[in-house]
């Protein structure tokens, strides 16, 4: 395998996919705030309008109103950036969808940093951190637009509250039209002898053309692209660290709480590995093109790529642009 | 038409529901002193209204709590949940005896209901201002399916406060919910609040603000003393009639109603009565709910 085709953004093919599932789920409405257009949540709006509620700019309602629909008999799924969907309704979340264990799933759009001209407020490094905390949250990262399909076909069958991650940009395919994403597994994308990778999301993309650079450099990587944060696939986790004995997480997250500390969680107590961390180091997003933002914040397969070759060397040290996290002065 | 066997008692005389709200009062004073916890003043201030919705107004089948035809209740102001299990044990949802369990380990009654462990309750509530968005949610979900079940949701004044409420008020407007009835507990008092004149409080809203804010939100509004048992069925039965936009009754309480050295203080939102307040709670109440015998 080399380079991977170009493919739709996330964001398309999901709100595609639930629209042409919706006739088979008569229960399934889905809740806006404002920012459809944005999303794509849109597409329901235009193919199947009476199942489409818009909330308008106020998500603790959004969220709430959910929790109220899902009593009723309605499944519904709540669409909106994820930075608004997670951290701004989170009250609505834990007290009236997360305790009471209803069936609203919540579709944040935009997730990580690559937003363009967006910014801070917009990027959200902590949304993995914070659901995966939330007790009988479902977590699901999906890493291309046939995961992003596949995400939905899986959730329409699973009942109880889930969170999903979609983002803004059209990624590479990693999956074909066939793939089927099985909740609470891992996948893995490459096999390899040296160190394992574990990434999530879009940012699997990226490991995958890191790994293929460092193929190409004497380096052979075991890849493991984790879609379902939450549930973990515990026993897929420990045994591709098994294969290589060093591990290394990559995530447009922020490195406290995200795959990276799910995965450290596992490992630390069933198969201690040195565990090396990459992504957001503990500060916030900022504006930039998308491959500006990737250098910049460590995402880029290049950066990867460096960082993964000084951990299998045995020496991180501290460069600018990616310094090891998670272990300050040392 | 709505089917009403088994699903009104309708108790008939007004005095019978002030002999229940009062025989819950008591319930709710006795409950609070024995567990050590829990709020006193905010049920006090509810248990009238909860009487009459639940004896009275509301369509609902304890033998069968997860009936799919039955009216909803959200209890946004979920931190008087004392007063609402009482109501909900006197209407056959549970033993009465049950109540001493209240907020001990693995108790069906926990101090902010939970709709996952006690059957009857309709929504997990607790964290002021969200009940009354799922509310809103329960309300569309029912006019979307073509349903003919009401909502009703218990606010106190001290949380219209939070944000959530005024985001919930827009959309019930917006979508015409006119199946939704808010009933807003105004008892002038919060837990804390603003240092008033000579050592009073200031009222969670000043003057008709409250009332005003709902009306420019595009809801029908009526104003009720929320003790008078036949007001209260009257303002039902008009929310009942309201088309096209949703409805709240704005009920003016007292908060600690019943127990006269509870009355208008705020301080008892949340003590423990001792031995002796206990004593001298329930001999005012129970005289007039008539003694164990009132419900």
């Amino acid at each position: 395998m080399g380079e991977l085709r170009p493919g739709a953004a996330l964001r398309e093919a999901f709100w595609d996919e639930l629209t042409q599932r919706m006739p088979d789920h008569p229960n399934v409405v889905v809740v806006d705030g404002d920012l459809a257009n944005s999303t794509r949540a849109e597409l329901v709006a235009e193919r199947i309008p009476g199942r489409f509620l818009e909330m308008g700019i106020a998500e603790q309602n959004m969220l709430g109103a959910a929790a109220g629909l899902a009593t009723m008999g309605w499944a519904p799924y709540v669409s909106s950036l994820a930075c608004f969907a997670v951290n701004r309704a989170l009250d609505s979340i834990r007290v009236l969808i997360a305790q009471p264990g209803l069936d609203v799933k919540i579709i944040g759009g935009y997730t990580g940093i690559l937003l363009g001209t967006a910014g801070k407020t917009h990027q959200d490094v902590t949304d993995i951190a914070v659901m995966r905390a939330m007790p009988g949250m479902t977590v699901v990262s999906p890493a291309d637009e046939h995961e992003a399909r596949a995400t939905v076909r899986a959730l329409l069958k699973r009942r109880g509250p889930a969170y999903v991650r979609l983002t803004k940009s059209p990624s590479p395919q990693l999956f074909d039209e066939k793939y089927e994403l099985e909740l609470g597994r891992v996948v893995v994308l490459r096999q390899g002898a040296d160190v394992t990778v574990f990434s999530t999301g879009v940012q699997s993309t990226r490991a995958f053309e890191a790994a293929v650079l460092l193929a190409g450099r004497g380096m052979s990587v075991h890849l493991v692209h984790v879609p379902t944060i939450k549930p973990l696939d515990a026993d897929g986790v420990v045994e591709a660290a098994k294969l290589t004995g060093l591990a290394v997480t990559t995530e447009d997250h922020s490195v406290l709480g995200g795959l990276g500390g799910a995965i450290a969680e596992v490992l630390s107590s069933r198969f201690p590995v040195r565990l090396e961390r990459l992504g957001i180091s503990d500060r916030f997003g900022e504006c930039g093109s998308d491959a500006s933002l990737a250098e910049k914040f460590g995402l880029s397969p290049g950066v990867i790529a460096e960082a993964v070759e000084r951990v299998v060397s045995g020496n991180p040290r501290r460069t600018r642009r990616s310094r090891p996290v998670g272990d300050p002065g040392r | 038409m709505r089917s009403s066997n088994e699903a009104r008692v309708k108790v008939s005389e007004p005095r019978d529901i002030h002999k229940i709200a009062q025989r819950a009062r008591a319930m709710v004073v006795q409950t609070a002193a024995l567990s050590g916890g829990g709020h006193i003043g905010g049920p006090l201030s509810a248990a009238d209204i909860l009487a009459v919705l639940y004896f009275h107004v509301m369509n609902v089948r304890p033998s069968e709590p997860t009936w799919e035809q039955r009216d909803r209740f959200v209890l946004s102001k979920g931190h008087s949940s004392l007063a609402l299990y009482a109501i909900l044990s006197l209407r056959g949802y549970f033993e009465p005896s049950e109540m001493s369990t209240f907020g001990a380990v693995d108790s069906r009654l926990q101090g902010h209901p939970d709709m996952t462990k006690l059957p009857g309750i309709d929504m997990s509530t607790g964290s002021l201002g969200l009940g009354f968005t799922a509310a809103v949610g329960m309300a569309l979900g029912a006019q979307r399916r073509g349903s003919r079940e009401r909502i009703y949701v218990m606010l106190g004044d001290g949380e219209c406060q939070e944000g959530a409420v005024w985001e919930g008020a827009h959309i019930a407007q917006r979508y015409k919910l006119d199946n939704l009835c808010a009933v807003l507990d105004c008892n002038g008092l919060q837990q804390y609040g603003w240092p008033g004149a000579s050592g009073s409080r200031e009222a969670p809203w000043a003057g008709r603000m409250l009332e005003g804010v709902f009306e420019a939100f595009g809801w029908a509004t009526k104003v009720v003393d929320g003790h008078d048992v036949e007001a209260l069925e009257e303002a039902f039965a008009w929310a009942e009639t309201t088309k096209g936009r949703p409805a709240v009754v704005i009920a003016k309480t007292v908060k600690g109603k019943g127990v006269k050295f509870m009355e208008g203080d705020f301080t008892w939102h949340s003590r423990v009565p001792t031995e002796g307040e206990l004593a001298a709670a329930l001999s005012e109440l129970e005289g007039e709910a008539g003694g164990s015998e009132g419900a």
